[in-house]
């Protein structure tokens, strides 16, 4: 063949962070294929050092707008392990609705704002208004309600203010609760089934290409597991959360700031599809019928069906958030005081499904409170392997196609993994070389 | 400003070091954002969108300068902007990021990425204005929409928008709010810049200082308040660090 091809996509558009992909292919022969990670280091781990628990979760939250809440839900697990705090039922059911909430927004905000342009061939989601405004109306409308889910139970949708080490600051009042139930039932349910019909006239548009890997998320016996549960590997099945550093073995790499990761391969996914892949049977009824319509089946090896399972997700949350409220309403909210005493000082380590995938934070305390160590292990870090590993795969299958459409099925692969880089560096763009 | 048909005001944001939560929290704008496209051309929005554009009559600018190539982008975006926007408080006071230097920088590097630390170059964290000129900031970790959508109006508008220079306890005691302090939990309210109707402490958190210092504050009267309230010198000192590392006068 010896085709020459030169890409160098600098700071993809339409994702979270800065990042570059870079392709290089000399003669045929595939010589450079990665996903190059250039934002700016944050040092967390570094600037955790020497604060109080109570700070922990105000500070970390702080690596991601996007994915706030997610950091502060597993960061307080971790203080909470660590310190021996205990948590009530009631505070583990409003922060799983929580999650269903930040969940919801973060999968319609990926799925119907940065990835439905690529499907439908515009430059971004303001350029849909034209042709797909109804389409539009309907995901701002979803966003509005998780968001509002946010603001009810976490008193904000960014950097959430409520959640503190051993349970809530304020706890919602049933009218509030009440309130969110009508709007799921009689607009989100609705809006998910119009979601989901889009996505299936969509479908042929998604790249036919798959590469099986390992997938990796949290499992547990009684549900779909997003806030607690052991590590689930694909290959190697579950090890409790403690084991975390066995399953993530971080190394860094020349071409990125985020640190890399494998298990029990060169690399692994996280994220939707791996849940999905994981746990699919736990899935509400009305989550099965969407994945079933849209053509979602469990294992799935194309890593671009990742935004389909997140509109499944965002059905199963949506479902999940009714049921939880209608618990919480029928055992009546008390007004509980957080247990912020600490029994024991050491080691804590916390794990959650964030919407990118299996987060961990890691934290060691001393006598007084104040952090001595900290590591945050996070999802898209975890995939950036993969995404490399992806497009060593991709680039030959499509080499014969036009270089312009190379490009976009790169990009779109990179994006399929919604990855989201502040969090990773505690980054993207695309080079190609020629 | 111009605005309507082929003249729209073209308006753009950009990104650097932080968290993205004010980009998203316009994302977030749901029921604003399209009467806000209607008045404005944007022309640059990397984390929603594929186009560029060379000039700008506002720029928004997100995040902190943190490395050397930050700052070459800083000075390229003033030199294409008619007004420059601080959006949040990373670029506005260096945000939570500054904490990093209060440590050493060679330790810090080294507690994350152990011998690789000199694979990524790293500067002092510093706000937007260390660098170039701002003409007007937006406060707060993160933004609130409120705030944006007011100073935003008044640039289409071609007015000086105006923000708030008292404390957050203005706003508290407006909300008849059980004041924080007298409950015994620590609260950077009396030293906080105003504009987020004092959202943290009605809902029962304390205030973090996330929109930074109000200026000419007292900071060594503000730190016996604290002190009378049982706190040491050096907690009150850590805990007014927390997002204003940078404009913290005081020594422990």
């Amino acid at each position: 063949m010896g085709q020459n091809l030169d890409i160098n996509v600098h700071h993809i558009t339409r994702v979270e962070g800065h990042g570059n992909i870079v392709v290089n292919v000399k003669e045929g022969k595939l010589e450079r294929a990665y996903l190059e990670i250039v934002e700016a280091p944050r040092y967390f781990e570094a600037i955790l050092k020497g604060r109080n628990y109570k700070e922990a979760a105000i500070i970390t939250s702080r690596i991601c707008g996007i994915c706030s809440l997610g950091h502060q839900m597993t960061s307080l697990k971790a203080t909470e392990a660590a310190l021996g705090l205990d948590v009530s039922e009631q505070t583990v059911l409003l922060r799983k609705l929580l999650i269903d909430g930040a969940t919801i927004q973060s999968h319609v905000l990926h799925s119907l704002f940065l990835v439905t342009p690529d499907f439908v061939g515009k430059p971004s989601v303001f350029a849909m208004i034209g042709d797909y405004r109804e389409a539009v109306l309907r995901a701002l409308r979803m966003k509005n309600i998780a968001n509002l889910v946010s603001e009810v139970v976490g008193g904000r949708a960014v950097h959430p203010v409520t959640p503190i080490p051993g349970g809530f600051t304020r706890i919602p009042e049933a009218g509030e609760l009440k309130f969110l139930k009508e709007k799921l039932v009689n607009e989100m349910l609705p809006d998910c089934d119009a979601t989901v019909e889009l996505m299936h006239q969509l479908l042929d548009t998604i790249p036919n290409f798959e590469r099986e890997t390992e997938y990796i998320s949290l499992q547990c016996d009684d549900e779909y597991a997003f806030y607690d549960g052991d590590i689930c590997s694909s290959d190697t099945g579950r090890v409790p959360v403690d084991q975390y550093e066995k399953m993530t073995n971080e190394f860094v790499v020349p071409h990125s700031t985020s640190k890399h990761a494998r298990a029990n391969r060169e690399s692994f996914m996280v994220g939707a599809l791996a849940r999905f892949n994981n746990n699919s049977s736990q899935l509400f009824e009305r989550a099965q019928r969407a994945a079933e319509k849209l053509r979602l089946k469990a294992p799935c090896y194309n890593p671009y069906m990742n935004s389909i399972a997140q509109i499944v997700e965002v059905v199963h949350c949506t479902e999940e958030a009714i049921k939880i409220i209608d618990t919480l309403l029928a055992r009546g909210l008390k007004d509980e005081k957080p247990d912020q005493e600490p029994k024991k000082y050491g080691r804590g380590i916390g794990s959650t499904e964030v919407p990118r995938g299996i987060l961990y934070h890691d934290y060691t305390y001393d006598r007084k409170g104040l952090i001595v160590k900290a590591n945050c292990v996070i999802p898209t870090g975890q995939n950036l392997g993969n995404i490399d590993y992806d497009m060593k795969k991709l680039v030959p299958e499509i080499i014969d196609e036009p270089k312009e459409s190379i490009v976009k099925k790169l990009e779109m692969l990179v994006r399929a993994y919604d990855p989201c880089i502040s969090c990773s560096v505690h980054m993207l763009d695309v080079d190609f070389v020629e | 400003m111009k605005k309507g048909g082929k003249d729209k005001i073209k308006v753009a944001f950009f990104d650097f070091t932080g968290c993205e939560g004010c980009q998203l929290n316009k994302l977030n704008l749901e029921n604003d954002l399209l009467d806000i496209l209607e008045h404005v051309e944007i022309v640059e929005f990397r984390e929603a969108m594929d186009d560029k554009a060379d000039e700008y009559d506002i720029a928004f600018v997100e995040g902190s300068i943190t490395t050397p190539e930050c700052v070459t982008r800083i000075h390229d975006i003033r030199r294409r902007s008619k007004v420059l926007v601080a959006l949040g408080a990373c670029a506005t006071n260096g945000g939570i990021n500054a904490l990093k230097n209060i440590h050493d920088i060679d330790e810090v590097r080294e507690r994350v990425y152990g011998k690789d630390k000199y694979l990524f170059p790293t500067i002092p964290v510093m706000p937007v204005h260390a660098i170039v000129k701002v003409d007007y900031k937006i406060y707060g970790c993160p933004m609130t929409q409120e705030e944006f959508v007011k100073v935003f109006k008044a640039l289409v508008m071609g007015k000086k928008p105006q923000v708030p220079n008292y404390a957050v306890c203005v706003e508290c005691k407006l909300r008849e709010n059980e004041c924080l302090l007298e409950r015994g939990i620590f609260c950077l309210g009396p030293v906080t810049r105003a504009g987020c109707n004092a959202r943290c402490p009605s809902f029962g958190q304390s205030c973090i200082g996330c929109r930074g210092l109000v200026d000419d504050v007292n900071q060594n009267a503000s730190i016996e308040i604290l002190k009378r309230y049982g706190y040491s010198l050096e907690e009150a000192i850590k805990r007014m660090n927390l997002f204003n590392t940078t404009e913290v006068k005081v020594e422990p």
